[in-house]
């Protein structure tokens, strides 16, 4: 089953999403898919994952990998909806999209075992971990202003059950840029996986449900500018698409939307 | 006034303090101390790390060698997860084979959106003030997040209550106090803050729409101290409050094996 929170008609709703991708209603009621805003799926903290596939192993050598996965932290300002918008700063030289496998935790979990871990996952989603290279700074890197800006971490359009994705770590991740193809890679590569990511993280705070876990990205970044409309797609998942919008547009939507 | 939560029959209860007393919405007052105090906001929490002239200046030489290159030109961001919250007079455990470091600061409580304000115009944003104790275990390097850090239960006390801005003016020039056991360990004043509260809000919100009920933990001061299991310790600022949190052993039950 896939799960969705929606904006309809001004209310919020929890709805489904069936195989022919008919939005229904609790009592099974389907609704005008162009009277729906979609909203992120889940609103609790994401926790994202830097360097966290070794497609590129070649250049890895096994010893210098990774021993402990970097993890950083996003809070809900950063999260907007399928079919959102997100945008480009002004004067920016590289921001790059992200397709990333995302984990919901489903019930509280602390100190769990790796074997234990997917009982606590309640599905999946996706995210599209937009990053702008030029705001990086070595301080708690990757720092809040490349990872926590406003509506720039679309997540969604759903979250399916765990149940209906055997294989999480064998799914392929593709990102286009207005339909065209340009970031191709599998969940296979990824260093550290959900089970072993839920056992790191409980084993020192209590994850709660509806966080996320955002299990970082292959290679093949590109460059994104106003204008373009970025999917991202996990096989068995979704697709979750986002525009981009100047920063003057985003900011004049944002205040004839406040008024 | 002070704004508090307290938990009456087990149900949260908005209060305000009328000297030792408590009083509801309702105008009802309640007599002795309540049962127990809750985080008197529902927020996120942003921490800005390295505010403290003093500590930044400590740090300086290092900042310009790797991996750091130059210091920060930016303010230094975290989130406190919502795990973290606690209230006055809760327990803060220390985890096994750790060392646990508290971490006072003038809490900022945010009154409304603020998103794009000027320095000028910041202060208007706030609701008011309130005592922060922003536990970590030491950091020996800010160049990765401190999730690991900084994230666990309990580890952001934040209380007992929210005083008005009104209330308290200039939030320059305050100090900060930290005792354990009743004898003072660590002292500062906000007036030492590299970035003053309202730089601190336009800063962030040129990137992140601030929320009513969100809380800056706007800078905790040089010399952080351990504490041990049994210690009792106390953040004081002026005009603010005085937040009190005991300092326990960490149960490390699996879980599944509680009985």
């Amino acid at each position: 089953m896939k799960h969705a929170r929606i904006q309809h008609r001004g209310q919020v709703l929890d709805v489904t999403v069936n195989d022919d991708g008919d939005i229904l209603m609790a009592d099974g009621t389907p609704l005008d898919a162009g009277e729906v805003t979609w909203l992120p799926p889940a609103t609790g903290t994401m926790f994202a994952l830097g360097l966290n596939y070794a497609d590129h192993a070649a250049e890895l050598s096994f010893k210098s990998a990774p021993k402990e996965p970097l993890v950083f932290v996003k809070a809900p300002n950063a999260y907007t909806g399928h079919d959102g918008y997100s945008w480009r700063p002004d004067n920016v030289d590289y921001m790059h999209y992200e397709c990333e496998l995302v984990a919901v935790i489903g019930k509280a979990a602390r100190n769990v075992r790796r074997a234990d871990a997917l009982e606590y996952v309640a599905g999946y989603t996706l995210c599209n971990d937009y990053a702008i290279r030029d705001y990086l700074e070595n301080y708690y890197r990757p720092n809040l202003r490349v990872k926590n800006r406003d509506s720039t971490t679309p997540v969604g359009p759903w979250i399916i059950d765990r149940s209906q994705v055997p294989e999480p770590n064998n799914l392929t991740l593709r990102t286009y840029i207005n339909g065209e193809l340009k970031q191709e890679g599998t969940t296979a590569d990824m260093i550290f996986d959900v089970p072993f990511l839920i056992e790191y993280l409980s084993g020192f705070m209590t994850l709660r449900p509806g966080d996320m876990i955002a299990t970082g990205t292959p290679k093949g970044m590109a460059d994104v500018q106003p204008g373009d409309v970025v999917d991202v797609e996990i096989e068995g998942i979704g697709r979750l698409r986002n525009t981009m919008l100047s920063e003057s547009e985003f900011f004049k939507n944002a205040k004839e939307q406040s008024s | 006034m002070r704004h508090a939560l307290v938990e009456i029959n087990g149900e949260p209860t908005a209060v305000t303090m009328d000297g030792e007393r408590l009083r509801r919405v309702d105008g009802e007052t309640l007599a002795a101390a309540p049962a127990r105090w809750l985080p008197p906001v529902s927020g996120v929490v942003f921490g800005i790390a390295l505010n403290d002239r003093a500590l930044l200046e400590s740090h300086l030489e290092s900042f310009k060698q790797p991996p750091y290159e130059k210091p920060p030109t930016r303010p230094v961001l975290f989130i406190k997860t919502p795990n973290t919250r606690n209230g006055h007079l809760g327990s803060v455990a220390r985890p096994a084979v750790e060392r646990l470091q508290p971490g006072p600061s003038l809490g900022v409580v945010i009154g409304k959106t603020a998103s794009r304000v000027n320095e000028e115009d910041a202060l208007a944003h706030v609701a008011g003030y309130t005592v922060v104790n922003e536990f970590s275990l030491p950091e020996d390097s800010y160049y990765r997040p401190a999730v690991k850090a900084k994230c666990r239960d309990g580890f952001c006390p934040i209380g007992p209550w929210v005083t008005d801005a009104a209330d308290v003016g200039d939030p320059a020039g305050l100090g900060v106090r930290l005792t354990v056991n009743g004898e003072l360990r660590q002292e500062g004043n906000t007036g030492n803050f590299v970035r003053p509260v309202a730089r601190l809000i336009a800063e962030l919100s040129e990137f992140m729409t601030l929320h009513e009920g969100d809380v800056l933990i706007a800078g905790v001061p040089a010399g952080r101290v351990d504490v041990q299991p049994g210690d009792e310790v106390a953040v004081e600022i002026d005009k603010v409050g005085t937040l009190v949190s005991l300092v326990t052993e960490e149960d490390t039950t699996r879980e599944g094996d509680r009985s």
